[in-house]
């Protein structure tokens, strides 16, 4: 093979595609021309998506990597266009997203010297990414983003920033294609540790699967499943948990939570054992944590050995590939029946839905969330990735929504960055091909909403259900319960027309505030050529339920506004 | 509290000492000393931390440290067959009354006086902490104008540091 040479730009260029990257989310400046340039000379092999700003930008290459499981790369200038980077890539951190951020900065010579839009982008995000690289080598430049890449999508998946100066583009150098990096193997939990996880199961009486992010990265969905039936357990799981496992199964019990399904929740709380499959025990997830299953034996399971023992004290521990340990497990587990536990968990279930028939029988005439995403549910393609905002219509997202597959849920979990959802919808409907769904709200729609520039141009089918209640809802709902009533700043009364600002942007668009007209109107952007916007008018306070009160046990859950108000 | 001696094998790359002193400020662990030195492979630099906490914090900080790219093996040192030593450059007024004070001071610690002019005398110490804080204290009545701490660094005398990867039914969890 004959090596060429090229300049950094091109290497920057040819590296990616050599990674296997077809799509790149970015906007350009002053210290990126030279690798817009290649970009354009390369528009045949590799597509770039110009976003309205490059905190979107990062957020589709976050939403593209959620859908697939591929690296997102996202490219940005100097200054402020990699600190407009910052929230997307710590939005993909605390989620464990594989991301590549591409940076320019000025050149070598001016490093240090308050140059014209300099900034130390390796230090800003030193916090915030697996790893960063500053490179003042072009030698060094293909192999950076090769380690880039492989880091990313290693072990515990995460964000690699790679700063490359302007000279450092501009510099020739020979470059050698290669093939696409492999992740270092995660490494296979020792045989006793095995056999007393098989153990701990089979003396099990109340065995409760909870399952989180790092299922859906190690796309363990189906062993899980397996599991579960073999051993006669339930699942449920956190917020980055959700799609890892089809959420229809008889056994799943939803998410659990500060604002999870009162079953899952419950029957987290029951359980004599519980399997945390990929979750770091985190405080929305796990409440009081002195108090959290207190009673009950923990078996964690993850990639990354920092997890363990950091949030909650477990018995038994299995760092390393968590496909492997799984099946293992699945071998060597008895096939049980435990009617005593299916009897319990049954009682959650009919209390559960006893709790939602009274909120619907209170609810009226009144067009509520459920009836929302019972249509979403009912339209939807199983293909369909839904990608949230922050708030309370996330959580409604997240208790019923209803998914197939895995990686069709794109929500800022760790982070809770409003303002991520339109982003991370287009860049998901770019990896999938499908249509997208985005569900926002008011407050965070507002956020990012210039991104519908992106959609228009691009003419992506994304479906945006604006659930709007003129407030910011979740801090509101805070507000009522916690401190009050005084609703400090979180009544938005803002006089945006929604309608009239999608018709501006160029999308299609319509108001409803009836389930019959939702319907129709969902039906219709499902069938419509690009995106679509559709508002739908929610009342200002309804309450996203059950809710444990802060620093309170999973038991303390309240399910009802009556029971909110004491 | 305990307290826990750590050394830290790292690769010499951009940013490596930032990398590590930013996590330990944002998962705010509680540590005496960091020091950072150059070893025998110029490739590595050996960085000694001494960490105050409980074992939750000693084993966190472990986990951390070795989910930093740069880092290449953690290791806490034992206590009990551990060389801690730290340096120290001290600064005191001269006087007739200081001149005899100080180089009894520094002969009984074994320190060495480096400098001596018509204002100030500056002598080296070495030890482990607690014996450079006594010295310290002796020094106090004299008026000292300047101290330079190196923080501490540590050995183990037998065992040579290394990752340990060996995982039995008697590990912690």
């Amino acid at each position: 093979m004959d090596n060429k040479m090229m300049s950094g730009a091109q290497i920057v260029i040819e590296t990616l595609i050599e990674q296997g990257v077809t799509d790149v989310f970015g906007y350009p400046g002053g210290q990126v021309l030279n690798i817009y340039d290649e970009l354009y000379k390369a528009s045949d092999r590799i597509n770039h998506y110009l976003t309205a700003h490059e905190q979107g930008a990062s957020h589709a290459a976050d939403g593209y990597a959620r859908a697939t499981g591929k690296v997102g790369v996202v490219i940005a200038t100097s200054g402020p266009g990699a600190t407009n980077l910052v929230t997307g890539i710590a939005t993909a951190m605390l989620d464990s997203i594989p991301m590549v951020a591409i940076t320019g900065n000025v050149p070598t010579s001016l490093i240090g010297k308050d140059s014209f839009q300099e900034i130390n982008i390796t230090g800003i995000t030193l916090p915030i990414t697996k790893h960063n690289y500053f490179v003042t080598d072009v030698r060094e430049l293909a192999d950076t983003i090769r380690e880039a890449f492989q880091l990313a999508k290693s072990g515990r998946p995460g964000p690699v920033l790679v700063d490359v100066p302007k000279d450092v583009q501009v510099a020739l150098c020979e470059f050698e294609k290669q093939g696409i990096v492999a992740p270092f193997p995660n490494k296979k939990v020792s045989d006793w540790r095995i056999e007393k996880a098989i153990e701990m199961i089979n003396n099990s009486q109340r065995p409760y699967f909870y399952i989180g992010g790092g299922a859906v990265a190690a796309n363990v969905g189906r062993e899980i499943m397996e599991l579960a039936e073999k051993c006669d357990a339930y699942m449920g799981c956190t917020l980055m948990g959700l799609s890892a496992t089809p959420t229809d199964h008889e056994r799943f019990l939803g998410m659990e939570g500060m604002h999870g399904h009162f079953a899952s929740t419950m029957a987290n709380s029951k359980a004599d054992l519980i399997i945390g499959i990929g979750v770091r025990f985190s405080d929305r997830a796990t409440g009081n944590t002195s108090t959290y299953c207190k009673d009950a034996k923990i078996i964690q399971l993850d990639c990354d050995r920092s997890e363990i023992n950091k949030n909650i004290n477990v018995d038994l521990a299995l760092v390393g590939d968590l496909k492997y340990s799984l099946s293992e497990i699945l071998k060597g587990v008895k096939s049980r029946n435990l009617p005593q536990w299916d009897a319990q968990v049954k009682e959650c279930l009919a209390k559960e839905q006893a709790i939602a028939d009274r909120a619907a029988a209170l609810a009226g005439d009144r067009l509520t969330p459920a009836q929302v995403f019972d249509i979403i549910n009912e339209l939807k393609s199983e293909d369909s990735v839904v990608a949230t905002d922050v708030g309370q219509h996330q959580m409604w997202s997240a208790q019923y929504l209803r998914f197939d597959k895995p990686r069709k849920f794109a929500s800022s979990g760790g982070l809770g960055t409003m303002g991520y959802g339109l982003g991370a919808a287009l860049g998901a409907q770019v990896a999938s091909g499908e249509r997208s769904i985005l569900i926002t709200g008011d407050g965070s729609f507002g956020m990012n909403l210039n991104e519908l520039a992106t959609a228009t141009s691009y003419n992506i089918p994304t479906t945006i259900v604006l659930m709007n209640n003129g407030v910011l809802g979740m801090v509101r709902q805070w507000q009522t319960l916690f401190y009050g009533k005084r609703y400090s700043n979180t009544i938005l009364d803002r006089k945006t027309d929604f309608v009239k600002l999608a018709d501006a942007f160029g999308l299609q668009g319509e108001r409803v505030s009836t389930a019959e007209d939702f319907r129709a109107a969902f039906a219709r952007s499902l069938k419509a050529d690009g995106p679509y916007l559709i508002e739908v008018a929610i009342d200002a306070d309804e309450f996203v339920l059950p809710i444990v009160p802060p620093g309170g046990s999973m038991s303390d859950l309240i399910t009802s506004k009556e029971d909110a108000a004491k | 509290m305990k307290k826990f001696v750590i050394g830290v094998y790292v690769e010499n790359k951009y940013g490596v000492l930032a990398r590590i002193s930013g996590m330990i400020m944002r998962k705010a662990f509680n540590i005496d000393s960091i020091a950072s030195g150059m070893t025998n492979d110029d490739a590595f630099s050996r960085i000694t931390i001494t960490l105050r906490g409980e074992d939750y914090h000693c084993d966190q900080l472990i986990q951390q440290l070795k989910k930093l790219h740069n880092v290449k093996s953690v290791d806490v040192l034992n206590k009990d067959d551990c060389v801690e030593r730290e340096m120290m450059l001290i600064k005191v007024k001269n006087s007739p009354y200081n001149r005899t004070e100080v180089m009894a001071a520094a002969e009984i610690y074994r320190g060495k006086i480096f400098d001596y002019s018509v204002d100030s005398l500056c002598v080296e110490v070495t030890g482990e902490p607690a014996k450079i804080n006594a010295f310290i204290d002796i020094m106090k009545p004299l008026g000292i104008l300047e101290i330079v701490r190196t923080g501490t660094v540590a050995m183990e005398r037998s065992r040579v540091l290394a990752d340990p990867t060996e995982d039995t039914p008697h590990s912690k969890i």
